[in-house]
């Protein structure tokens, strides 16, 4: 027992400083011979990259022991072709997935919500957004749109419908809505479906992915397997501009008729209400 | 000492708020639909702890470490006012963060199996290393020129949508030409090259960058350099399916 513990915590460990290895050798370079200048604060900026690495380190290998076992076992169970029978004579077909897709839309959900490399964006987001935008609303819409995409993605791999149907219908929204929404949200957007598919979210996706692939009566592993992480970073970028969107249309609605509370908690108003009319109510 | 055990509970507790929807889930499916008791418990739960204790230690290093370093970088280019070397360091980054990914050596290796499977290069050992190689360099190549090309844009000050809309563009018609075993590869390799320690530095670098160049809003042209690192590999992946 033991020893699985500190193989797990090693095998980590090597490859998190593999990681950060070349980033470091890169930082150097070029803070010395290219700028001539030492790092301001060494010795906290050292000691915060030491709670990077092991704090990555605990975070792989305590998933690695608690959770990812616990999900792979699930999405092979769930999509077990004689969990998913309702009696020995049953036809299997798409609706009888209903537990797959509560499972990948819950999954999806609750992986990005724990995802580190969102985490910091979303603090990136609020500090220079001056807290307009809230790091736990922005974190809500991406997991939104990762929920939505892993369901949708199950359900392509079981009916068996091109992923190219579902690309190119996604792009075509994301470009009506990169046209309406407010112009400060579409980089970040952008941005949020690059972040989403990181170190907790792929490896439980592509289980199962994987096992739905293999289960599902002529589906290939290697060819239908995948786009659940394509469309994992698609979806975000309509959620988070639909968030935005929707904040901006209530910000609108409150300005138009105020009411205590009613602009939400996360997205302030942008335009405030003129200040005479603001006197003339009081 | 207090305070640092203090600390560090205060670290559990704040990551405990992150985790919560992932152990919920994990507990109704395993009791509603499993039906199953836990099979190592005390496995499970020593587990979770680290997964708590390790979030909130990265989130500390993340506000003393990474994002600090990443906007002094931004300043002390503008200060040295050297486009050749701001877009030197930002290849460098974007190459040197993704060759040695662990997840890209994983996910090139993969492709090299399933190319010979599928009879694209020749089945021996050599060929597809190679081919991994080559992958894994093409990967590297396209972050590097993504973030070269992010940068570009925050000191033009241009806006992201037409080029990113162009990009996606050009993903959908090589997406019809490319042989259709490296287009699952192709839209992988997106996924997998930005790392959770890139993403903060790089995010500081270009919110910084925005932040110094006058003309310039942090909002509007500081975020995006991600966006350019998860769609250039697809598109390099997929030219280099065409051409291998």
């Amino acid at each position: 027992m033991a020893g699985g513990w500190i193989e797990t915590l090693a095998t980590a460990l090597i490859g998190t400083v593999l990681d950060v290895l070349p980033i470091v050798v890169i930082l150097l370079v070029f803070q010395y011979p290219v700028l001539h200048q030492p790092i301001a604060n060494l010795k906290r900026v050292a000691m915060g990259s030491i709670y990077v690495v092991a704090g990555l380190t605990l975070f792989l290998v305590g998933l690695e022991r608690s959770l990812f076992p616990l999900g792979r076992v699930m999405a092979q169970q769930l999509t077990d072709p004689a969990f998913l029978a309702d009696g020995p004579d049953d036809v299997i077909d798409w609706t009888d997935y209903y537990w797959v897709y509560l499972f990948a839309a819950a999954i999806g959900f609750a992986t990005t919500i724990a995802e580190p490399s969102l985490i910091a964006v979303a603090r990136k987001a609020k500090e220079v957004s001056g807290g307009a935008i809230g790091d736990w609303g922005l974190r809500i819409a991406v997991a939104l749109g990762v929920s939505a995409s892993i369901a949708v993605g199950s359900f392509r791999i079981v009916t068996g419908t091109p992923l190219y149907f579902y690309m190119i219908a996604g792009y075509a929204i994301v470009v009506l809505q990169t046209m309406l929404a407010p112009r400060m949200i579409v980089p970040l957007a952008y941005d949020s479906g690059g972040v989403t598919t990181s170190t907790v979210t792929v490896p439980l996706v592509t289980a199962l992915g994987l096992g739905l692939a293999s289960t599902v009566p002529g589906r290939s592993a290697l060819l239908d397997g995948f786009g659940l992480i394509a469309l994992a970073s698609l979806f975000p970028m309509i959620t988070v501009m639909g968030y935005a969107q929707i904040s901006a249309w209530r910000g609108r609605q409150a300005a138009r008729a105020p009411k205590p509370g009613a602009a939400g908690d996360t997205i302030k108003p942008a335009p405030a209400p003129a200040p005479d009319r603001m006197k003339r109510r009081k | 000492m207090i305070q640092t055990l203090r600390s560090l509970a205060g670290l559990i507790m704040g990551s405990s708020r992150d985790l919560a929807p992932i152990v919920l889930v994990v507990a109704f499916f395993q009791v509603v639909v499993i039906r199953q008791p836990l099979p190592n418990m005390v496995d499970t739960l020593v587990g979770l702890l680290l997964v708590m204790l390790g979030l909130g230690l990265f989130i500390r290093g993340l506000d003393m470490a990474l994002f600090p370093v990443g906007e002094a970088l931004a300043g002390a280019f503008a200060r040295k006012g050297s486009v050749f070397w701001l877009l030197t360091f930002a290849f460098g980054l974007g190459f040197g963060t993704t060759v040695a990914e662990p997840a890209l050596i994983a996910v090139s290796a993969e492709a090299a199996e399933v190319m010979s499977g599928a009879g694209a290069i020749a089945a021996d050992q050599d060929s597809q290393e190679d081919f991994a190689l080559a992958l894994r360099y093409t990967v590297a190549v396209s972050v590097g020129t993504a973030i070269v090309i992010g940068v570009w844009r925050i000191l033009k000050g241009w806006p992201i949508h037409w080029l990113i809309i162009s990009g996606y563009l050009l993903v959908v018609g090589l997406t019809t030409v490319a042989p259709e075993e490296i287009v699952g590869i192709a839209y992988d390799s997106g996924g997998v090259t930005t790392s959770t320690i890139t993403v903060p530095l790089v995010t500081a670098l270009g919110v910084g960058l925005a932040t110094v160049i006058r003309g310039r809003n942090p909002m509007i042209d500081g975020f995006g350099l991600i966006a350019f690192a998860s769609l250039m590999p697809i598109i390099f992946v997929l030219i280099f399916g065409i051409v291998v």
